[in-house]
């Protein structure tokens, strides 16, 4: 039995499920094969084969030590132990991990007409693909969405994001290429006013946080969006790739720092990557899970749920 | 933070100093600390277990020299093994004997194909070679018009044509690029996921329309222990000849290459380093090894400095400094020089994090104030570049309405100049390495 109830929304847990399933065979797979059906207590090579097993789901050195120091705690001096008793000790410490982040922001939308969403990340993420499907997103619970190309850098950005646009009924805001993305953003609050738009999409450049003039425009870009609308941006979803290791860390960071993130969108969850790194991000920075991203179409991004995401793992 | 493995190294085996061998007792500790920092480097795990046991065993039993701490000799050990598994040294790009060489850049979604396609593209024209460029990326909105950009962006042909079907796009252009005389086709392909079976069977298809001369996965260095199994699976369907890793601009130490390298077996080709199109290097492994360890990569810095050092003024700079003559003018010169190297915070990411440059890729640097900086000396007479004593405060506020800047400012750089000179001399007596002293920092 499991101690969450995520029965509310079982159209999500299926596809987050089906998303995970090549993950959670693999991983419950190792973990058979470590712990097997031992009736002895748990021993050191087993805890090392379990830490590689995290390690390998990206959730760190640091996080996988932390969760299986709590193991050894609970088993200490306790004689039979199954591999399935190890793996739900496991289990929950993640769950408790997950479920203390998103309880730092439970997510309510502001109510501000319109609202703002930026949409952040390092290259290559999946970034204007996550704008052209949360503006399906918010279509399909009846918004007025408006998305602004304010990736002016790289070639053919904004050209993707009218693609996008298209499909899902969205208006775009665009200037030519190498525009000021601060510009092209100002255009997109004055036109979203003006059409009474519920809500305004903001797809950003690429840009690693390691480089600070490039993470300086989007600050300048935050106190325009401020200046024009009372509390704006809204929300700033920071979008991290699945595959991502360690890295993830040190980008999350300096965005949260810097830009001061609301949210993470994890893309890229339909492949062999675990996306364990959002573990030890939700241990050390308390970032809230949003979305994960399942696939191309415009339909593949889900609500994050961290009991879904935990039980589809299946540790 | 993360503290460099080598740091920590020379902390774990400082004691063993004085002992004739290094013993198992010795090596557990500095084992664990290999292990913990090759994975939070992201190498794959069963990557590190094979590499640790093989450090262990090369490094048991050797003696402890003279010189070499046992901390260092271990040192010596892991990056000699690190280098030996990226490769042993640089490997060039193939070139079909009967033009024109194909070249498919194939991988993930978002790793960098199209961007790294321009990059390819310009670099081998720069080596003398007419490169026409394809994208097959049918998938994606705006793929190709985004590969027409970029190669808009470096004036480079690319073959363009309607059409729904990736392989007949790489055979058509590859006949365009016979018809034309190009001696090498770029082929940028759609990203997919290595357990996209269908797609991964059209990469094969395209593959034997157009059978490549290189294969290149195109790889993102942040990413994490997944790199193995698209690594494998992309390897085992298209022979891959090769690896470029991109975004090796951030602070990433790219353990993900030792993965790639360890599983497939393909030499790393090239790195990419920034977002203009000149930005992709040839992979050096030793650079990478020290990268991994936290070294830093020195001998890159030193390349670059030497492009745009011009080496006689160096050293008539370094005479100077010697002899205490250091003036404004040359401060000024070294200020232009360091501006050409490029940013600075890449430059001190380049340093090893260690001794006295500990810290130094924490730096922010402002390159506008550098700019600042040069604004205030030009606005100075030669006479007072050369004579600094003689600027008192007229001069100063002079100095300051000439370039737009505050008289605190013109006081602060006065200040900074006295300090450099100072440090300067102190540093051209032995303070900083040789490869530093090369290189002549206003640091």
């Amino acid at each position: 039995m499991s101690i969450f109830s995520y029965q509310e929304q079982p159209g999500y847990f299926k596809r987050l499920k089906e998303a995970l399933k090549v993950t959670k065979d693999e991983i419950s797979h190792q973990m058979d094969q470590v712990m097997g059906t031992a009736d002895s207590p748990i021993t050191e090579s087993q805890l090392e084969d379990l830490e590689n097993i995290l390690i390998g789901a990206d959730i760190g050195v640091e996080t996988s030590l932390a969760i299986l120091e709590r193991v050894r705690e609970e088993t200490r001096g306790r004689k039979v132990l199954s591999g399935a008793q190890v793996r739900r000790m496991i289990r929950d410490q993640i769950g408790v991990i997950l479920q203390a982040s998103q309880e730092v922001d439970p997510g309510t939308r502001s109510t501000t007409r319109p609202r703002v969403v930026f949409v952040v990340g390092v290259n290559g993420v999946g970034k204007t693909t996550t704008v052209g499907k949360l503006a399906h997103l918010f279509k399909q619970e009846g918004e007025e969405v408006l998305v602004c190309a304010a990736d002016t850098f790289r070639a053919a950005a904004a050209e993707q994001l009218a693609i996008w646009a298209e499909r899902t009924g969205a208006d775009i805001v665009q200037q030519g290429a190498g525009a000021d993305p601060s510009a092209v953003l100002f255009d997109a609050m004055a036109a979203a006013r003006a059409r009474k738009k519920d809500v305004l999409v903001v797809d950003t450049a690429g840009r690693l946080h390691t480089k600070t003039h490039l993470m300086e425009e989007v600050q300048k870009m935050q106190r325009i969006a401020a200046r024009e609308v009372e509390g704006a941006p809204h929300e700033v979803y920071w979008v991290l790739d699945a595959t991502t290791g360690q890295n993830g860390l040190n980008q999350a960071r300096e965005f949260f720092k810097t830009i001061g993130i609301t949210g993470v969108v994890v893309a890229k969850l339909d492949g062999t990557a675990k996306g364990g790194i959002v573990i030890a991000i939700a241990r050390e920075l308390k970032i809230p899970i949003r979305y994960v991203g399942i696939g191309e179409q415009a339909e593949d991004l889900i609500p994050f749920s961290a009991e879904a995401f935990v039980d589809s793992l299946d540790l | 933070m993360l503290e460099n493995l080598s740091t920590k190294l020379q902390k774990t085996l400082r004691d063993l100093r004085g002992e004739g061998r290094i013993s198992e007792r010795h090596i557990e500790a500095s084992m664990r600390e290999i292990r913990m920092a090759l994975l939070e480097s992201d190498v794959h795990f069963t990557v590190v277990k094979d590499f640790v046991s093989r450090v262990k065993e090369k490094a048991l039993g050797q003696e402890v020299l003279g010189d070499l701490m046992p901390g260092q000799q271990v040192i010596k050990v892991v990056r000699d093994e690190l280098t030996n598994l990226l490769g042993k040294e640089t490997i060039d790009l193939k070139m079909s004997k009967v033009p024109p060489s194909v070249i498919l850049l194939v991988g993930l979604q978002g790793s960098g194909k199209t961007t790294s396609t321009g990059k390819l593209a310009m670099w081998l024209r720069n080596q003398k070679h007419q490169p026409v460029l394809v994208s097959t990326d049918v998938y994606r909105p705006a793929a190709i018009e985004q590969l027409s950009i970029v190669a808009g962006e470096i004036d480079i042909p690319v073959y363009r044509e309607d059409g729904r079907d990736p392989v007949q796009l790489a055979t058509q252009a590859l006949q365009h690029a016979r018809d034309m005389g190009f001696d090498v086709l770029l082929v940028d392909t759609a990203g997919r996921l290595h357990i996209d079976m269908e797609l991964m069977e059209e990469l094969e298809r395209i593959t034997s329309a157009v059978n490549p001369t290189e294969t290149l996965l195109v790889a993102d260095a942040m990413t994490g222990q997944d790199a193995v199994n698209s690594a494998r699976e992309f390897n085992q369907r298209l022979d891959l000849s090769g690896v470029i890793l991109t975004k090796m601009d951030g602070d990433t130490r790219g353990g993900a290459a030792l993965s790639i390298k360890a599983v497939s077996g393909r030499p790393i080709k090239f790195i990419g380093v920034g977002e203009k199109y000149d930005a992709l290097e040839v992979f050096h492994p030793e650079r990478m090894a020290n990268r991994i360890l936290g070294m830093g990569d020195v001998l890159s810095l030193i390349e670059k400095a030497e492009q745009v050092v011009d080496k006689e003024q160096a050293e008539q700079v370094l005479r100077k400094i010697q002899k205490n003559e250091f003036t404004l003018e040359d401060f000024r010169q070294q200020i232009l020089q360091l501006r050409q190297l490029g940013p600075l915070e890449e430059i001190f990411k380049m340093l090893p994090q260690a001794g006295p440059l500990k810290g130094l890729d924490k730096v922010q640097v402002d390159e506008k104030q550098l700019g600042h900086l040069e604004a205030i000396i030009n606005s100075m007479t030669l006479e007072e570049r050369a004579h600094y004593k003689k600027i008192n405060s007229s001069r100063r506020k002079r100095i300051a309405r000439g370039s737009g800047r505050p008289v605190s400012e013109v006081n602060r750089l006065l200040k900074q100049y006295v300090q450099t000179k100072k440090m300067m001399k102190k540093a051209s007596k032995g303070f900083l390495g040789k490869g530093l002293r090369k290189l002549n920092f206003p640091i």
